[in-house]
């Protein structure tokens, strides 16, 4: 059966549209997406390449240790910005309208969360040929760059379902930091500039705990040929999903109770 | 007719008299007790800098064992970074006040009174002169008391804060000439990631020698606000470096006579738009 001819992937497959149809007439929304990504390639695979130099760096090449960040950052970005129109729509109205109509409003979930995912591998179109261009090396197999893909948009549906929770709580554009911050933090605290052992500090101590930590380090492995902890990663963004679906699903519950 | 010929004439833009200072004074104690009864107006900007420091501080720390880096602590290095990061929440900070003002008709109404421009654009700027400073303490007590190092010693502090202080109200003059020109805090908002562009394209990470790729160096060296980091940083690293802290203070005045000019240009245009 095509899951796009059900009740659900009809509702999914309209407000992907819509959402997706918004992104391309108002390129204002779409335009932070891709240059963020392509801004922190260009500040830390340019500006920082020197560290690359430190003793105990054991990586090949700075631009793809940083090409592979900026794509699982663009992933969970792009999750984030389908945060921010979730809570748009609801403040303007828009979707206690899709609420009304849709049979089953979990429908509204999927359609984000393809907009995301489409918005997302758009981002990563673009970054991928910037860095290819300015150097990155991808020495993996087709399978290798598959796994990267799966990690990536596992990670980009986990970040789309917790923007949600927050989105569907909350109902208004203002609680866009609660959805921002979170990210920021799980973002940064991973080892973004050198590999783990190089990290000093307290921010070692949050890295070994943190999920995007895995993730990036089993994609950083897989571009370079050699895959380490690959199962660990997907196993680390499979938890996050089931653990976000739950937090989606009652933040809906929530936007439908307060009608 | 008469009404906004009235008006225009109060928000002229004539030369500082007593009356003036006057008009100033009430200004900046509006804006002072404003910046103080709203601590979301300060939070962010001690909270965010703060964070950061401390990310890169543990995350770049491996940058310290390169030949030719300055420092063997990049919490002592990284440290201009923070300072000029505060600087650039002073410009938000200016920007949206004077966009509320102006959203929620506050503007309107000093336009009836015979406020002088230069007082409007003096007095907005105290609170961010009060910003400045807060978070150039905050900074300072934090970061020395994890252990980082003010090598241009307890002389080193006032000139440090008059830096910051500067600064801020350099970039605090920018942000009030985007607000006024805009009137429109969401518009305020959206020049922010321009101000991290300017941020991240600098020598804020590593000294621009040890840049390697070249068209970023050469992207730090025009950018002014690589020697604001540089200012800062040298009174924590290297202690008292004329040319670094000189090439600061005129950048940062450069900043504030642009800036100026641009909030009054803009104050100009508002006034006859409304």
């Amino acid at each position: 059966m095509n899951p796009f001819t059900t009740r659900f992937g009809r509702a999914a497959r309209a407000i992907a549209w819509r959402q997706l149809h918004v992104m391309v007439t108002k390129p204002t929304l779409i335009l932070p997406s891709v240059i963020f990504p392509l801004f922190f390639f260009a500040a830390f695979a340019g500006g920082l390449s020197a560290v690359s130099a430190a003793p105990s760096f054991d990586y090949p090449s700075y631009t793809t240790f940083q090409y592979v960040f900026v794509l699982m950052q663009s992933a969970i970005f792009g999750g984030v910005f389908t945060g921010f129109a979730i809570a748009a729509d609801f403040e303007f109205g828009f979707a206690r309208r899709m609420l009304l109509a849709t049979h089953n409003r979990s429908a509204l979930i999927g359609g984000y969360a393809i907009a995301a995912l489409v918005r997302a591998l758009l981002v990563w179109v673009v970054v991928t040929v910037v860095a290819l261009a300015t150097g990155a090396e991808v020495a993996g197999s087709v399978g290798d760059l598959l796994g990267i893909l799966a990690i990536a948009v596992m990670l980009n549906f986990a970040a789309t379902l917790f923007a949600s929770g927050v989105a569907m709580r909350f109902r208004t554009l203002q609680a866009a930091p609660l959805i921002q911050l979170p990210a920021f933090l799980i973002i940064m605290t991973a080892p973004v500039y050198v590999p783990r052992d190089l990290i000093e500090g307290w921010v070692a101590t949050v890295a070994d705990f943190n999920p995007m930590t895995a993730t990036l380090e089993a994609g950083r492995a897989l571009i370079i040929g050699a895959p380490a902890e690959t199962l660990l990663a997907l196993g680390v963004a499979g938890g996050l999903i089931a653990v976000m679906i739950n937090w989606a699903r009652t933040g809906l519950r929530r936007a439908e109770a307060a009608g | 007719m008469n009404a906004t010929a009235t008006a225009l004439r109060g928000v002229g833009l004539g030369g500082v008299s007593a009356g003036t200072l006057t008009q100033v004074g009430y200004l900046a104690r509006r804006s002072i007790t404003r910046t103080v009864r709203q601590p979301i107006l300060i939070i962010p900007s001690l909270v965010f800098p703060l964070f950061l420091l401390a990310v890169n501080s543990s995350g770049l720390d491996a940058a310290t064992l390169l030949p030719g880096f300055p420092t063997n602590s990049y919490l002592t290095f990284a440290l201009g970074l923070t300072f000029m990061q505060g600087a650039l929440f002073a410009t938000m900070g200016a920007g949206q006040s004077i966009a509320g003002d102006i959203q929620h008709g506050f503007f309107n109404r000093l336009q009836l009174t015979p406020l002088r421009g230069p007082a409007l654009i003096g007095g907005q700027l105290a609170g961010v002169t009060l910003q400045g400073l807060i978070q150039g303490v905050a900074y300072l007590i934090i970061a020395l008391a994890f252990g980082a190092h003010l090598e241009a010693g307890i002389a080193g502090v006032p000139v440090l804060f008059a830096l910051s202080a500067l600064v801020g109200v350099a970039f605090g003059s920018l942000g009030l000439a985007i607000g006024l020109r805009t009137g429109n805090g969401e518009a305020v908002q959206g020049v922010f990631p321009l101000m991290f562009v300017l941020l991240f394209l600098s020598s804020g990470a590593l000294p621009r020698h040890l840049i390697e790729a070249d068209w970023f160096q050469t992207v730090a060296t025009i950018n002014p606000v690589s020697y604001l980091i540089e200012g800062f940083r040298s009174l924590f690293v290297s202690g008292w470096d004329g040319e670094a802290l000189g090439l600061a203070f005129g950048v940062a005045l450069a900043v504030l006579a642009f800036g100026m000019w641009a909030a009054t240009t803009a104050l100009r245009g508002r006034m006859e738009r409304t």
